[in-house]
Parts: C-alpha cells; sequence; structure tokens
C-alpha cells in the first residue's frame, strides 16, 4: 500500500479548516500535544501539521489566487528518514507512512533541514521534531464507521478539496483522480518522489473586465468618506 | 540557514584540534618539525580539548539531549551517526598514539606511526562526515556540493597547521618548514573558499514555480496562512542584508587566512617568537568563525520558496 492525499487546487477555498481539524485531532494523538506557544499574545505560534499559503498565479487580468495546502508528501524517498542518526524517523514498510517515535527523538533538527516541503516542525515543549501522521490513530480504528477511517482533514474539508486513497491501487479514487486531473508532484527534480498529489485548476473561461462600468461621482464621494471617516 | 552559535563552535573548534592532531603525527613522521614528548603531549591535548570542546558545545543544539546517546545507531544511512561514530572511535586510537610517542620518547617507531596513521585516517573521516552531513542535503543548494567537505577537511588542516606552528614556537622549536606547510594550507583553504563563492553566485535548482508546479506563469505570494513566525521561519527564513555578507566575506580572508599567513611569513624571516603566532591564531579564529557564521547564514533552503523567494 501507498498511502497518500490528493489536493484540488481547483476548489480549495484556503479556509483553513484542514489545518483546524488536524490540530484538533492530533492534539490528542499518538504525536500529541500539538503545542501553542504564547496563544493569547501578540505573536501566536505553535505546531503544526498543515499550513496553507495563498499565491498568485499569473499577471492581470489573466491572473489567479491559489490556496495552497501542504502536509508531509510521505516521499518514497524519504531524505528525512535516511539522515536522521537516532532511527527516530520511519518509513513504514506496509503503508509508506513517515513517522517520528517521541521516544527517542533528541531533537536535532536535521530532518526538517532535509524535508524540501517544510512538513516537519519542532515541539519546543518536548524538544522533538512532529510531523503528519496521516491519522494513522484514524485510518485503522476499526471502532470508526468506515467512512470515518480517512484523515482529519479529508474528512473535515468543506469543498472535498482533499481525498485520500491508495495509490498502489490503479483504480483508487486517488489514482483515478491522479490519471483524469493531470495530478502531479511538488518539486519533482529535487526527486524524492513524493507520494501527495496536486490537482492542477481547471481551465475556466475568463471573466471579462472590460465591460466594467466606470465608478459614478457618487460613489467615489462615499468611497473618499469611507476613507476618512474612522469609527 | 539560522546561524547556530553552537553548531558554530563545534564546526571550528573540532575542526581545528582534529586539524592539529592530523599535523603532529605527519610532523613526527616526515619530520617536517622538530617533534618532542612535550611538544607531542602539549598539542595533544590542546587538539583532544578544542575536539571535546566542540562536541559538548554540539549537543548544546538539541532540544532533547537525554536521547542523545541514539544517535550512534543509524551509521549506514546517516552522516551525523557516521560522525559520531567516527568522532568517539578517535579518542582510544589517538590516547594510544600519545602514549606510544611518550613512552617511546618520539623516536621513530612504526608500531607507533601505524597507531598515529590509523589516528589520522580517523580524524580525517570524521571531518569528512561532518562536511557531508551539510553537502548531502538537496534541499539547499549552497551545501550540496563536493566543495563543502573539501571546505571543512581543508579549513580543518589550515587551523590545526596553524595551531601546530603556535606550539612549537612556544616550545622554542625551528618553525620554518611547519609554517611553510600551514602557508600552504592556509593559502589552499582561502583557494577552496574563493572557488566556493564564486561557484555560489550562479542560482541553480528549484524555483517558487516547480515548488507550486505552476510553471507556465509567474507566482507570487499572497499570503504566508501565519501572523507571527513558525519553526519554519524561524529556522529557515534567516535573512542577513547583502551588504554584511560582502563585508563578513572581507573579514574571512582578512583574518581568517591574510593575516595569519602574513605572521607565519614573519615568523619564518626570522621571528619565530610564540606570541606573534598567538595572533595569528587568534585572528583565524575570529576569520574562521566568521566564515562559518556565513556558511549557514549564505544557504538558503527551499523552504524559502514557498515563502516567496523565486528562487533560493
Amino acid at each position: 500500500m501507498k498511502l497518500g492525499l490528493v489536493i484540488d487546487l481547483d476548489v480549495c477555498v484556503g479556509c483553513h479548516g484542514c489545518a483546524v481539524s488536524c490540530k484538533q485531532w492530533n492534539t490528542s494523538g499518538m504525536t500529541g500535544a500539538l503545542t501553542d506557544y504564547n496563544p493569547y499574545g501578540q505573536d501566536p505560534s505553535g505546531v503544526w501539521f498543515n499550513r496553507i499559503r495563498s499565491y498568485e498565479v499569473g499577471d492581470y487580468p489573466n491572473n489567479k489566487t491559489i490556496n495552497f495546502p501542504m502536509s508531509c508528501m510521505h516521499c518514497e524517498q524519504a531524505d528525512c528518514v535516511d539522515v536522521c542518526p537516532t532511527g527516530a524517523s520511519y518509513k513504514r514498510v506496509e503503508d509508506g507512512i513517515v513517522l517520528v517515535d517521541q521516544d527517542k527523538c533528541m531533537g536535532c533538527n536535521y530532518c526538517s533541514w532535509a524535508c524540501p516541503y517544510g512538513a516537519r516542525e519542532l515541539d519546543r515543549s518536548t524538544g522533538t521534531m512532529k510531523k503528519c501522521t496521516l491519522c494513522l490513530d484514524r485510518i485503522y480504528d476499526e471502532r470508526l464507521d468506515e467512512v470515518d477511517r480517512q484523515p482529519s482533514c479529508v474528512i473535515t474539508c468543506p469543498a472535498h478539496a482533499r481525498h485520500f486513497g491508495d495509490f498502489d491501487d490503479p483504480n483508487s479514487n486517488v489514482s483515478t483522480l491522479v490519471r483524469e486531473r493531470g495530478g502531479y508532484q511538488l518539486m519533482p527534480e529535487l526527486g524524492y518522489s513524493p507520494t501527495n498529489r496536486y490537482l492542477p485548476p481547471r481551465v475556466t473561461r475568463l471573466i471579462p473586465t472590460e465591460d466594467v462600468s466606470k465608478k459614478s461621482l457618487i460613489s467615489s464621494v462615499k468611497e473618499w468618506v469611507n476613507k476618512m471617516v474612522e469609527r | 540557514m539560522h546561524p547556530a552559535f553552537s553548531v558554530i563552535g563545534f564546526t571550528v573548534a573540532s575542526g581545528a584540534g582534529y586539524g592539529l592532531f592530523i599535523l603532529l603525527v605527519l610532523a613526527e613522521i616526515y619530520g617536517f618539525a622538530e617533534i618532542d614528548v612535550p611538544v607531542a603531549m602539549s598539542a595533544g591535548v590542546l587538539s583532544l580539548l578544542l575536539i571535546s570542546g566542540g562536541l559538548l558545545s554540539s549537543t548544546l543544539h538539541l532540544a532533547n539531549p537525554k536521547n542523545a546517546w541514539r544517535a550512534f545507531f543509524r551509521f549506514k544511512t546517516s552522516w551525523l551517526s557516521r560522525e559520531g561514530v567516527f568522532a568517539i572511535l578517535f579518542y582510544p586510537v589517538a590516547l594510544l598514539y600519545l602514549i606510544g610517542v611518550y613512552v617511546n620518547d618520539a623516536k621513530p617507531n612504526g608500531l607507533v606511526w601505524f597507531v598515529g596513521l590509523s589516528a589520522v585516517a580517523i580524524a580525517l573521516l570524521t571531518v569528512f562526515s561532518t562536511g557531508m552531513i551539510y553537502g548531502c542535503l538537496k534541499t539547499i543548494r549552497q551545501w550540496n556540493t563536493a566543495l563543502t567537505p573539501t571546505n571543512y577537511i581543508l579549513l580543518a588542516l589550515a587551523t590545526g597547521s596553524v595551531l601546530l606552528v603556535m606550539i612549537l614556537a612556544f616550545a622554542g622549536k625551528d618553525i620554518k618548514a611547519a609554517a611553510g606547510v600551514s602557508i600552504a594550507l592556509l593559502g589552499l583553504g582561502a583557494l577552496a573558499k574563493a572557488i566556493y563563492y564564486f561557484w555560489m553566485k550562479t542560482v541553480t535548482g528549484p524555483t517558487i514555480n516547480t515548488a507550486t508546479g505552476f510553471t507556465r506563469a509567474q507566482v507570487r505570494l499572497l499570503d504566508t496562512g501565519h501572523s507571527a513566525g513558525t519553526f519554519l521561519t524561524q529556522e529557515f527564513s534567516h535573512q542577513t542584508p547583502s551588504t554584511l555578507l560582502m563585508q563578513l566575506r572581507v573579514v574571512v580572508f582578512a583574518l581568517g587566512f591574510a593575516i595569519p599567513a602574513t605572521l607565519l611569513a614573519f615568523m619564518m624571516m626570522g621571528l619565530p617568537s610564540g606570541l606573534v603566532a598567538l595572533v595569528g591564531v587568534i585572528a583565524m579564529f575570529a576569520g574562521i568563525a566568521a566564515e562559518r557564521w556565513l556558511f549557514f547564514a549564505e544557504a538558503r533552503h527551499v523552504i524559502n520558496l514557498y515563502h516567496g523567494a523565486q528562487h533560493t
């Protein structure tokens, strides 16, 4: 088995729901807690397994906003595992999930240097490296209903931008999506062969901008007043 | 990359320690310096002190040092593990060599030389492993080159050789040949460093386009998704003004190579004072520490592409 995610950049709305749901599930999961530093202060920070960034692709008027969720890619050539001096990082043979044994990690940060995708974050309270587990403690839990045996981020996503499945099975949902939508790997030139794939945005018709009416005098004045007047 | 002072101190100090030991053994065997028991003992002790200090300093950057003992068990895949194993293996062989020199009163002896050359081989392997810790990372193009371990080995030998000349000068020995070797090593080190800086200018590798997969249009970061720093920004997004980087390169070449080499040349020409050598050593360590700081500060991890950098 080669378990992983497919992330559909066409429909991701950038709501950060996956990241929040991941944090909620995993903070009491096998590598929890996902510590927060200064959570109610001016510069709240902490450990997250998902990061969502937003990019602008292309130039106006042919530009598009792309919301870009990233988590561990569970690479086939996982250098983070090879460089680990303690053997705390390992890749499971049976399903390809990359994990960190919290009892062995010495917190040297070396694996995070070897990871090109920023998937590993040090928890400064425990001094150990933490990362996405692909919700190992969900997907194999037979007490859950079949439909719930998926990573937390996948179940939560309101836009259905995340899909979970076995890439070794050519007829699985993820393999089919990759085949039909041209799913691709990030930074393939580095040779990590990441398992997770990204589906590019569909080509859609342009939204015309030429016929947008010019601003009226009243709306210009309103805009100016709104800028000047403070609450 | 964030330049961690514990790692800078570790690589500079232990590198100089291994270099000093290598030069000590080679000088004893090939006779380019007069090595008697006091010189061998002081060089040996200084070398082991630098190495041990460096190794202890390296454990300071661990977030969970109670598991540090596990770091010896992934010799098959991890250069960090290999470095640890070689570093520990070095101690008994080096001590055996020093005992041999002491018992044998520093006279030529094949067995002692064999042990000494074994220590040299292990020392070289250790420094090579240190270089490969950085050199093997595909994520950082400034490190992923054969120049990285070359640089570590050459700078270890150069710094060690200057230390040996200082010990010889304080012991009142003839330093001519040793200082010559040292100047040659400093020159080689400076040359390799200059090649490295020249090579690094050419931008290669992944871009924000290959990182996101959008290779047919310009990609710009709109939002990083977090309002304060994260582990990733703290560890990888270290930014130094480019003018400071250029100034530090001048410091590297002036303090690290030019001043020690010039002082050594003065010493060869009739001023064989230990104090002059000490000034050279201090300048050299300042310069090489700047070199190591730059090595980290100029390294750009590919994660910066996701934080908006167009290339590394």
